[in-house]
């Protein structure tokens, strides 16, 4: 447990030189909700959509940001090295998940904050469109994590972006209400985790309470630990 | 010193690594085939041979992360790759593998801890470390800076930071001047004396002679295992590089080895 904190602390410290990753983390879906406030102003747009964004962005962003730096990792010959260590992949795969956490938090608490001042009402509790935010960050990093381990190249790890995450997006509901789409995508959706995502910050717009969005947040935990699960289990002590 | 079980011959040193008929198979071919070796306790041994003759490879798989390893190998007494040897074992890849986005001390402190030296303690192994190798002052820049002879030792000291009792350096050397080269070696030597066993590939042939024994590979198999002096004897060449190249050319030329 100890050497995951250290390994959390290394990771942080890592991307605290990291500028351009903090700006992609914190400052661009900041950007882009304040694009679609602008665009959509005077209209009620953006208290429909705009929590439903605050979660899909730094899902993405962490996504990216993660599967990334994790493959550095890989690459760079510091993974063998650790795996000689003791240590452990639980130990290794929790750091990561950790460090890339405590930013996910800094970022849920900016892009609600700055969405906020552009003028997103929201009818349920603020604190739970947070804790939503987190845990939809959490969730992309840890499905980083995983789809890191698939990935054999920085390139590729970029490419897992568009085969992972689009097919999420077209059917979560975000396109088209679920519940008018064909049979086969509805049950699709269903064993996608943003589609949990999507719907409990939906339904946190039209002014939910927890009792309302605690299924979908436990189903999104659920998928937290069973990314979690595959990132160890796809790590190899021994390589060809 | 405590003889180890695995050496039943109460005369010859313990074995720190034992390795009995080791194949390794990469990219579907025998990349180690054969391979039967001792590397005594509280030695330095060279591991030598050309480019592509899985010194790598037998060093991955004595610190245990090479997969499809055939044979017995058997480290500080347990079986390599075994979590009881983690701290135990140092390892440095061939290519500098430390973080380029951290400094040197952050490097170093995070290794330290891996390797379980406490939290108390670590400034002081840092600080010896980064003296053994000799980076003072360079402790508080980011080793994405260094030059690549202050990276590769960056490496190095990584390992050392943690006093593994076994270190396996895959060409240490490499890329350094000629002075910087011999202190690492009396450094290495003076850890051998200090009662660790270390392994030590490389290139350069002048190397070999501040070694204690001396393994040679060619193609995946051990072409000899022998000390300096007796290499330079049974081969007759008037240096450790003519003597390598003799070696190599009478084994390609299908002649018994002198082991
Ligand atoms: N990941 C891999 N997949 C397939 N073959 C590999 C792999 N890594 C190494 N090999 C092959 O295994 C053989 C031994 O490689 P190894 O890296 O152990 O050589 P080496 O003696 O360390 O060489 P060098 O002195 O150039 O570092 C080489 O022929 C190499 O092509
Ligand atoms: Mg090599």
């Amino acid at each position: 447990m100890n050497l995951t904190w250290t390994t959390a602390a290394r990771v942080l410290a890592q991307l605290r030189f990291d500028r351009r990753t903090i700006v992609l983390i914190l400052v661009l879906p900041c950007l882009l909700l304040g694009l679609i406030a602008w665009m959509f102003r005077g209209t009620p747009v953006l208290d429909q959509f705009g929590p439903m964004l605050v979660g899909l962005f730094p899902l993405i962003v962490m996504f990216l940001v993660t599967s990334v730096a994790t493959l550095r990792e890989r690459q760079s010959g510091t993974l063998e090295r650790l795996m000689t260590t003791p240590l452990g992949k639980g130990d290794f795969v929790a750091g990561y998940a950790i460090a890339f956490a405590t930013l996910a938090l800094v970022q849920a608490l900016v892009v609600v904050g700055f969405a906020t001042a552009v003028g997103m009402d929201v009818a349920g509790p603020m604190w739970l469109v947070i804790v939503v935010a987190l845990l939809d960050a959490v969730l992309g990093s840890c499905l980083g994590l995983a789809a890191s381990a698939l990935a054999r190249t920085e390139f590729q790890a970029v490419q897992m972006m568009p085969a992972i995450i689009f097919p999420q997006l077209i059917t979560c509901g975000l396109i088209m209400p679920r519940d008018q789409m064909p049979e086969l995508l509805e049950w699709l959706s269903r064993v996608f985790p943003l589609t949990y995502a999507v719907e409990a910050m939906q339904d946190l717009a039209a002014g939910a309470e927890w009792v309302d969005v605690r299924g979908a947040v436990a189903v999104i935990i659920m998928f937290i630990v069973g990314a979690v699960v595959l990132g160890v289990s796809t790590l190899r002590r021994r390589t060809p | 010193m405590m003889n180890n079980a695995s050496v039943p011959d109460g005369g010859a040193p313990a074995a720190a690594v034992r390795v009995r008929g080791l194949g390794v198979v990469r990219g579907g071919r025998e990349v180690l085939h054969g391979i039967d070796v001792d590397v005594p306790e509280r030695q330095v041994v060279g591991l030598l041979g050309p480019s592509g003759s899985g010194k790598t490879t037998l060093m991955r798989a004595i610190v245990g992360v090479q997969d499809r390893v055939t044979g017995e190998l058997t480290v500080l007494g347990e079986p390599a790759g075994s979590p009881g040897l983690r701290h135990r074992v140092g390892y440095v890849t061939q290519d500098a593998s430390v973080y380029k986005d951290l400094t040197v001390t952050q490097n170093l402190g995070y290794f330290a801890r891996l390797a379980g030296v406490p939290a108390s303690a670590t400034r002081e192994a840092v600080a010896k470390a980064v003296a053994t190798v000799d980076l003072g002052g360079h402790e508080r820049q980011r080793v994405g800076t260094l030059s690549g002879g202050e990276l590769s030792r960056v490496s190095l000291a990584a390992a050392l930071v943690g006093e593994p009792e076994l270190l396996v350096l895959d060409e240490p050397t490499v890329g350094l001047d000629p002075v910087l080269r011999r202190d690492l070696w009396d450094t290495f030597r003076r850890l051998a004396a200090g009662g660790r066993t270390l392994l030590v590939s490389s290139h350069v042939m002048d190397e070999a002679t501040r070694c204690d024994r001396l393994l040679l590979l060619r193609e995946g198999a051990l072409v000899a295992d022998t000390t300096p002096d007796e290499l330079m004897r049974t081969t007759g060449a008037p240096d450790p590089e003519r003597a390598f190249l003799a070696l190599v050319e009478r084994a390609s030329a299908g002649e018994v080895q002198p082991r």
